[in-house]
């Protein structure tokens, strides 16, 4: 496997995704929203009447925290799916596979055109977060809340495994639809799981604890793993022109 | 050019008496799916620098055989070799790769992207080093008259410009071998042209091309040798050589005037030969033209007929193709 080949092959992914305006748009939008907009959001309502309570606000903020990896989960497989149901639609996967690169290769250079974006806004928009946030925690609390190890664990270790798992789901799903929307359409439910964390946090269900974090990091881990094999499998040139739909 | 590499002709005697280098050597390549079999027992040898025409009704298996001999897809049985490397195993295939340059039946383009943009990427994967990729790319879409349009995506393209850009495309890394699947299909009659010039040109370098097309007068016209195909190989063979083998001569006599009964006792006179009636005239079909020639006339001549003049007209490529693809 030669990394080279697979960063040729996501330079590709990368210039032809830049012309894709809507998914562009959200890859820019989605951490832009969450990282002004919830400081807007805890702002408005700390500013208000009592405001919230300085007890209720680390559990509000540690949920927000969450609130980043839905994005990190819903954009890669979108990212993934255009691109490997676009180069379908197109009919392009042919003559790329007629190049000398292994199929990993190429899978990988997809891969890391999905992954890539989708992380680094998460954590662009996770720093303006947080400086955001700890201008109001300073006043409220007395010191910056952030960072803390709870969001460390969620964006060091979940949000490479959530994008990851997304990707892989992109990949699996583009094997199995033949047009962008039933593939954005399925890819939809990938921010389930993560949605109900946010909301089981958001009420108490689930604290979002240092131990539940490494938790939810280690399933992670191990759907990733599977899930790896899952899209390598379905990734082979033979498949890919006589199989695929 | 002489016959070589007829279907069941033994490899050692193709390659003791030509002394040329081999670019594609199948021995009973086959390939099934399901159980169904789109390719039977090919055995073909391709020799360096031949323009080599593969013909054959829709579904023949032409596709399926250029993408088992680039590597894209696996063989059922048998085994071939490009240029000595084995066709299968993931290494050989690297270097098969490497070395051949692939024109798809369709084209495949990013449409979001621009002609240069598609070779560049496509000159990193083959790893052109910058410079003569570069120079490569400049010379290509000048030769195809779309280095004006090299920053345009491609997806405002026509067809035939998208065929040239897929084109350039297979040629960017400079290959030695190249398959071209209907290069010509939704070409202008003038963008063939260019397309035909270009394949002579790259023979004229040196280059081996396997060119699948349904254009039988371009088979004629460009092809060294052809194969026709119908899931099996049918016939293999230059298109002069082919025309040749056939037999069902016809002479054309063109007459002062035509009418029923004259027909009628020609008929009878030349039974069993097959004489209809055209334009000006008759044609008669005979086995061997000089033999029978002046026996036609007299009978002609015979019946009352006044002969202007006599023509022979042999087989035409597309004759030969309808006879077997029919068979
Ligand atoms: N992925 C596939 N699955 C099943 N059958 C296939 C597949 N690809 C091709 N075939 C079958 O193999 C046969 C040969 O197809 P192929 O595309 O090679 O023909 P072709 O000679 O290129 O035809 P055309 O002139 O129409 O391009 C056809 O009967 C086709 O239906
Ligand atoms: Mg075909």
């Amino acid at each position: 496997m030669r990394v080279a080949k697979a960063w040729i092959v996501a330079k590709k992914e990368l210039a032809v995704l830049r012309k894709t305006k809507s998914v562009l748009y959200s890859v820019l939008a989605f951490p832009l929203f969450v990282a002004v907009g919830l400081p807007l959001v805890v702002m408005a309502a700390g500013g208000r009447g009592p405001g919230i309570p300085a007890s209720v606000l680390p559990v509000l903020l540690d949920s927000f925290s969450f609130f980043f990896i839905i994005g990190t989960a819903a954009l890669p497989v979108t990212i993934a799916s255009y691109s490997l149901v676009g180069e379908k639609v197109e009919r392009s996967l042919e003559p790329l596979l007629a190049t000398p690169a292994t199929d990993s290769e190429i899978l990988l250079g997809k891969g890391l055109a999905a992954f890539l974006p989708p992380i680094v806004s998460t954590y662009a928009g996770s720093v303006v977060f947080m400086a955001l946030m700890d201008k109001f925690t300073i006043a409220k609390l007395g010191y910056p809340y952030f960072p803390n190890p709870t969001i460390a664990i969620i964006l060091i270790a979940i949000a490479p495994l959530a994008c990851l798992l997304s990707v892989e789901s992109g990949i699996v799903i583009s094997s199995l639809v033949s047009d962008i929307r039933s593939a954005q359409q399925v890819g939809g439910l990938m921010i389930l799981p993560f949605a109900a964390i946010y909301v089981a946090s958001e009420i108490g269900l689930l604290p979002l604890t240092w131990l539940n974090l490494l938790a939810i990091s280690g399933v992670l881990l191990v759907v990733d793993l599977l899930l790896y094999l899952v899209s390598r499998a379905t990734f082979r040139r033979d498949d890919i022109l006589t199989r695929w739909k | 050019m002489p016959p070589f590499g007829t279907a069941g002709e033994p490899l050692s005697e193709f390659r003791g008496v030509r002394d040329r280098t081999v670019v594609i050597d199948t021995e009973h390549l086959t390939k099934r799916f399901g159980g169904q079999a789109a390719v039977e027992d090919l055995s073909l040898l391709v020799a360096a620098g031949e323009v080599f025409g593969f013909l054959g009704p829709n579904g023949a298996g032409k596709t399926t055989t250029v993408r088992m001999l680039a590597g894209l897809i696996s063989k059922t049985s048998g085994s071939a070799r490009i240029a000595g490397h084995e066709v299968g195993p993931e290494d050989s295939a690297l270097e098969i790769r490497r070395i051949v340059g692939l024109l798809p039946e369709n084209v495949g383009l990013y449409e979001a992207l621009s002609p240069y943009q598609i070779l560049d990427f496509f000159g990193q994967m083959y790893d052109c080093p910058d410079g003569p990729r570069r120079a490569n790319i400049e010379r290509l879409l000048r030769l195809f008259d779309l280095w004006e349009l090299k920053d345009r995506p491609v997806a405002t393209f026509s067809k035939g410009m998208k065929q040239k850009v897929a084109l350039a495309r297979a040629l960017v890394h400079d290959p030695k071998l190249l398959f071209l699947d209907e290069p010509t299909a939704n070409l202008d009659p003038e963008a063939a042209k260019t397309v035909r010039d270009c394949i002579l040109a790259l023979k004229k370098e040196g280059r081996t091309i396997f060119l699948t097309t349904h254009n039988l007068d371009e088979a004629q016209r460009i092809c060294d040798r052809v194969a026709i195909l119908r899931t099996r190989l049918l016939t293999v063979g230059a298109p002069d050589q082919l025309r040749a083998s056939l037999s069902g001569h016809r002479t054309q006599v063109r007459l002062e005037r035509t009418d029923d009964t004259l027909l009628h006792q020609v008929r009878e006179r030349l039974s069993p030969r097959r004489v209809e009636r055209s334009a000006e005239g008759f044609v008669v079909e005979v086995e061997d033209p000089d033999r029978e020639n002046p026996e036609v006339v007299r009978a002609i001549v015979e019946a009352g007929g006044r002969v202007r003049s006599v023509t022979e007209v042999g087989p035409s490529f597309e004759d030969v193709y309808l006879k077997l693809v029919r068979g």
